[in-house]
């Protein structure tokens, strides 16, 4: 049975928010908002209710859900981790519960994914009439709408900064984010996809024979969520750079690679040494073989796992030489901090590739 | 053969385990001194900067062993008592082995890679036979090892205990995990100071791990890492016993930035003061705020005193 006065939110990545609306409407039979794009304001928000020095990741989502339960949702949802993810949700609860807040919170991190019951007694949470077939077959659309997200965000990535006419890009993909908003059925999705994907083939690019590759890795939440590395991706693209990225919904929790990456990294890291560590040593190694110019690491502050990871990125970088820029984010970095750093990158990635004679022209 | 222990992290949790084990199977070791202002600084300087202090503390001991030993001992524990530890753990080896590449270092270790109850007897039989010790000898080894900690744990927690019940001065609670209040450079200020104010220091870490975690359950649900819940849960247990509660933490601690908001929030009744070490001004400046928080603490007895008269 459906019950769409429960509005569920899950805080912002990416632009997965619409992949879960779709499961959670068609699936669960529940409402979702869609919670409004991350701004100063949400960090601020955040950060005044937050630890000290927790990382950064939480204090965005705790001020996505307080943007959120004030226009009106009453079921959060949050996802567990290897890192403190794992605790994000308990905590989070709490400090809204103690700001006054009436809401339900859909915590995965209490699921047992061994017994059916304590996956049952969640999902109800949710949906106390929720119904396991349904969400079975709105699984493959939503499978679908993250892939096709990922697919075509990358190819955004590698075009971008070639684009003859300034935002095409943007603006063709905002429109088919906007439409697959208030799609409802498997069919609608697929057309929707077919000319969308048509669509951004069509735009007109100038992209030279030989550009500069960046490889992009970092942590989960970091690499993912725009907002919350200052735009990086579009900031390279603007100086003309093809950017790749392997780190996302599909390369993770579809089609699970963690196994090929370990074996990539073999050489430097024997063990799992924690949540997306090895994969952004494996993805970094990985670009470097295939001939990126540099990596860039984006990390929130304090990150756990990045932080064991940057010192063998640093051996990474010295044997396979190659450039690779460490970032490190908090609640106070300064956009004009980071595009100094960049645009210094850029430069001596640039003189690194083409030679000196480059510069002269 | 010589093995070289580090006198950091898992150290302070399992050393009297490590040290009868070696001794029982008949293996040389040394274990580095207590940290110095020469640790520290070489520490700092070989780990990044945003690494945890024990971690940076853990990396001059180990600087401290090369060349003095043929092994430095350093195991990985990725988890403790069914539930998952800090991921500095799972990586402290790979962490070494990349920091002290060019040196060459060969390290020893035990590997507990899973839930599972009998993993860490089955990694150290592992490790034991790698060092080439008969089987039988290592079983033994290992029973003696188990049993001394054990009773060293426990003989620590009733002397602790019976400081609890007879003392009259104020008790004051230091909530910090073991290899920050054993350690000279982050612990030992801080006990001595409380201890120069004539109150008696209680260490959270003293009392009975099984204990602690089972009262854990009862205050957080999905909270992993296995030593935050000993924390957690011994706070529980003591709560009504002592008069304060000092929350000690190296900066920049992750697991325990929102243990201390748990504890924060959830223990409202008692005065409750955060003290950060980190690796540039170590424990400086604590003196004053703990006298301010032991004039807290007295106040609050006068007042609940005449509240009661």
């Amino acid at each position: 049975m459906d019950h769409k006065e429960t509005i569920v939110c899950f805080p912002h990545i990416g632009n997965y928010a619409y992949a879960f609306r779709y499961l959670m409407e068609n699936g669960f039979g529940v409402s979702y908002l869609i919670p409004p794009p991350i701004t100063k304001k949400t960090l601020e928000i955040g950060s005044k209710y937050s630890p000290d020095y927790v990382c950064v990741p939480f204090k965005y989502c705790l001020g996505t859900y307080i943007e959120a339960l004030a226009l009106g949702a009453n079921c959060l949802a949050q996802i567990y981790g290897e890192c403190r993810l794992e605790y994000y949700g308990e905590l989070q609860e709490r400090l809204l519960r103690d700001m006054g807040y009436e809401f339900t919170f859909f915590n995965m991190a209490e699921i047992k994914w061994s017994s059916p019951k304590s996956i049952m007694k969640n999902l109800k949470i949710v949906n106390p009439d929720v119904s396991i077939a349904k969400v079975v077959a709105a699984a493959p659309t939503t499978v679908k709408i993250i892939e096709t997200l990922d697919k075509f965000e990358d190819f955004i990535r590698r075009n971008v900064g070639f684009e003859v006419n300034d935002g095409e890009f943007d603006r063709t993909y905002n429109e088919f984010l906007s439409r697959l908003a208030k799609a409802d059925d498997g069919k609608t999705v697929k057309a929707l996809i077919n000319e969308y994907w048509n669509a951004l083939n069509a735009i007109e690019v100038d992209k030279p024979k030989e550009t500069i590759k960046v490889g992009f890795v970092g942590d989960y939440y970091t690499v993912q969520e725009p907002f919350s590395n200052h735009f990086m991706e579009k900031e390279l693209a603007k100086f003309g750079m093809e950017v790749y990225r392997k780190m996302n919904f599909s390369c993770t929790i579809i089609h699970n690679q963690n196994k090929r990456k370990r074996d990539y990294a073999k050489h430097y890291v024997k063990f799992d040494i924690g949540a997306t560590a090895n994969s952004t040593i494996a993805e970094a190694i990985e670009f470097a073989r295939s001939g990126c110019d540099g990596v860039i690491q984006v990390k929130s502050f304090g990150c756990m796992p990045e932080n064991d990871a940057m010192p063998i990125l640093q051996r990474v970088s010295e044997d396979l030489h190659i450039p690779i820029l460490h970032f490190s984010f908090d609640s106070q970095t300064s956009e004009t901090g980071v595009r100094t750093r960049l645009e210094a990158f850029y430069d001596m990635i640039e003189v690194r590739k083409y030679g000196e004679r480059s510069k002269a022209v | 053969m010589t093995i070289g222990i580090p006198r950091a992290l898992l150290y302070y949790k399992h050393h009297k385990f490590w040290t009868t084990f070696f001794d029982e199977i008949g293996v040389d070791y040394i274990i580095s001194p207590k940290t110095d202002k020469q640790i520290v600084t070489n520490g700092s300087a070989l780990a990044i900067d945003e690494a945890c202090l024990p971690s940076k503390l853990m990396l001059g001991h180990v600087e401290w062993l090369i060349g003095k030993c043929d092994y430095i001992f350093v195991p990985r524990q990725k988890y403790w008592m069914k539930y998952e530890m800090c991921t500095k753990f799972w990586a402290l080896p790979d962490l070494i082995n990349t920091t002290f590449r060019d040196k060459n270092v060969k390290l020893l270790y035990y590997d507990v890679y899973d839930r599972k109850v009998y993993r860490e007897r089955k990694a150290v039989y592992k490790m034991g036979k790698f060092l080439g010790v008969k089987r039988s000898q290592i079983k033994y080894a290992y029973v003696m090892a188990k049993q001394a900690q054990m009773n060293y744990d426990m003989l620590r927690e009733q002397k602790q205990n019976a400081v609890l019940e007879s003392s009259g001065k104020t008790k004051i609670l230091i909530v910090a995990h073991a290899y920050c209040v054993g350690d000279k450079y982050i612990g030992e200020p801080i006990i001595s100071a409380v201890k120069a104010l004539g109150c008696e220091p209680i260490l959270a870490e003293y009392a009975d791990e099984r204990e602690c975690v089972r009262a854990s359950l009862g205050v957080t649900s999905t909270m992993q890492w296995p030593y935050n819940r000993h924390l957690v849960g011994a706070v529980e247990l003591l709560k009504d016993k002592v008069d304060g509660i000092i929350l000690v933490t190296a900066f920049p601690c992750g697991t325990d930035s929102m243990m201390d908001e748990l504890l924060i929030r959830k223990y409202t009744d008692k005065p409750m003061i955060t003290l950060t070490v980190d690796a540039q001004s170590g424990t400086a400046g604590i003196e004053t705020r703990l006298e301010s928080f032991v004039d807290i603490i007295e106040l609050k007895k006068q007042a609940d005193e005449q509240a009661r008269a």
